[in-house]
């Protein structure tokens, strides 16, 4: 069964088209890396599955079987689905355990103790116990990365966005964030990220979709996506990227 | 008679100086009253503006452009001596409150709407793909990285209201002024004018000053 079901999505900026009808059955515990260039809909594509962008009517998204559709359900599916974001996104007047705090607290009415106990063992899992009593300005990108991906935990998700994780970041940190990344893959939460990196998509994902102008072009395992691609816009654009 | 008998009599301003106290009681009194409820009326005003139905928006963004426009004195007298003629009669202290609230109410919702405008997009993302109600991203995320940004322009106008209760004299309101004025006619001496003037700045200086220090502050650092 499907923790992630989209069916026929539709997306347009005024007259441009961003989705052009994308299906995609999601497995539990699955990991997908999308790919393909800059463009080509799959930050779009993402940010529809917690509808921080809004998808065209007659498209439909389901996660866990509930519809992501505004109002009541949304924020059911929002309980369910963590995303960690290109520019981390924390919350600068908060410290580092505060951002994992606020979620928990608010949405679930975690206690402050509880709530508390469970992102100090979260910042533990991704490596940055000790800098939980600073704010997220003093940290490195990768540590806030870090954060970021210990805060989305918080919820417990089901579902995990990644988008771009490690495009923000300089070169000598983005390995601990893909460090963190594969440690969670396997752990059964279901992952979905769109990435740059090919060697973490060769590596971790179980499958691997490439897309382009706002459809999917290529799906399959990371092998034969990334090794012996079918379709020769997944080939111009993996010689494009490999070749630099 | 020299300037200092003319300008500062000291035996004038003694004599003047209980009634000269009891004005800059009331004054402070009506900059208090009138900038707490500005802050409440603004907040409100600026997150009706933002994020509530369509008439709703169109009617809060009339009231901003409306009480930003009409000058404070034609508003104190409207509200204090035409108000009576629809049987509306505010004493000059709710008079005087109301008119200043009005409009710092319509200042302060620009302030607050730029403020949390100035947030940047992912800090609303991030609230909400973490499920966090719209209301409570304001209160836990948005409202207070707004809060620090505004601090400063916030300060500036509350340091206007302050200024302007001395139009409340104008409606027989005790004020500083107005006290100033009557001790000066008792006195037939300007001395007492010249006390209030001292008051008024010796109040407001620091705040002038703390402005520029919470400008220096607020804009040296951290935004991410």
């Amino acid at each position: 069964m499907s923790t992630v079901s989209i069916r026929a999505l539709r997306k347009s900026y005024g007259t441009f088209e961003a989705l052009r009808g994308i299906d995609l059955e999601i497995a539990k515990g699955e990991v997908v890396c999308v790919i393909g260039p800059s463009g080509s809909g799959k930050s779009t594509l993402i940010r529809c599955i917690n509808r921080l962008e809004a998808f065209d009517s007659s498209s439909a998204i389901l996660v866990d079987n509930i519809p992501v559709v505004p109002g009541l359900s949304l924020a059911r599916v929002r309980a369910e689905v963590g995303m960690v974001f290109q520019n981390f996104n924390l919350f600068p007047h908060l410290t580092v355990r505060e951002n994992v705090m606020l979620a928990p607290r608010r949405v679930r009415g975690t206690s402050r103790a509880d709530a508390a106990s469970q992102a100090d063992r979260l910042l533990a899992r991704v490596g940055i116990a000790e800098q939980a009593d600073k704010y997220p300005e003093h940290l490195s990108g990768g540590q806030q990365q870090r954060v970021a991906i210990a805060r989305a935990l918080a919820m417990e998700p089901q579902v995990l966005l990644f988008d771009e994780p490690t495009s923000a970041l300089d070169p000598e940190m983005v390995g601990e964030v893909l460090d963190v990344m594969k440690s969670l893959a396997g752990t059964g939460v279901t992952m979905i990220v769109v990435t740059h990196e090919m060697g973490f998509a060769r590596q971790v994902a179980d499958r691997v979709i490439f897309m382009d102008g706002g459809e999917v072009i290529e799906t399959g395992p990371p092998d034969q996506v990334l090794g012996a691609p079918r379709e020769a816009r997944t080939r111009n654009f993996l010689s494009a990227v490999l070749n630099h | 008679m020299d300037v200092f008998d003319t300008f500062l009599n000291m035996a004038v301003l003694k004599r003047s100086l209980p009634m000269l106290i009891d004005g800059l009681w009331l004054t402070l009194k009506l900059g208090a009253a009138s900038i707490v409820a500005g802050l409440v009326v603004g907040l409100a005003v600026a997150l009706l503006r933002l994020y509530s139905v369509a008439p709703v928006r169109i009617l809060m963004r009339l009231y901003i452009d409306i009480f930003r426009s009409i000058p404070l004195l034609v508003l104190l007298i409207v509200v204090y001596y035409a108000l009576p003629f629809v049987g509306l009669r505010l004493s000059a202290f709710v008079s005087a409150m109301t008119a200043l609230t009005l409009v710092s109410g319509a200042y302060t919702a620009e302030i607050f709407r730029a403020g949390i405008e100035a947030i940047p997009k992912g800090q609303f993302e991030a609230s909400a793909a973490l499920g966090l109600s719209q209301p409570q991203a304001m209160v836990d995320v948005i409202l207070p990285q707004a809060v620090r940004i505004v601090i400063p322009p916030l300060t500036n106008n509350s340091i206007n209201v302050i200024k302007d209760t001395a139009l409340a004299s104008v409606v027989a309101m005790p004020d500083l002024l107005k006290q100033a004025t009557q001790a000066q006619a008792l006195a037939a001496n300007p001395t007492p004018l010249i006390g209030a003037a001292l008051i008024y700045i010796a109040f407001l200086w620091p705040a002038v000053l703390l402005v520029g220090h919470l400008e220096k502050r607020f804009n040296s650092g951290r935004r991410t």
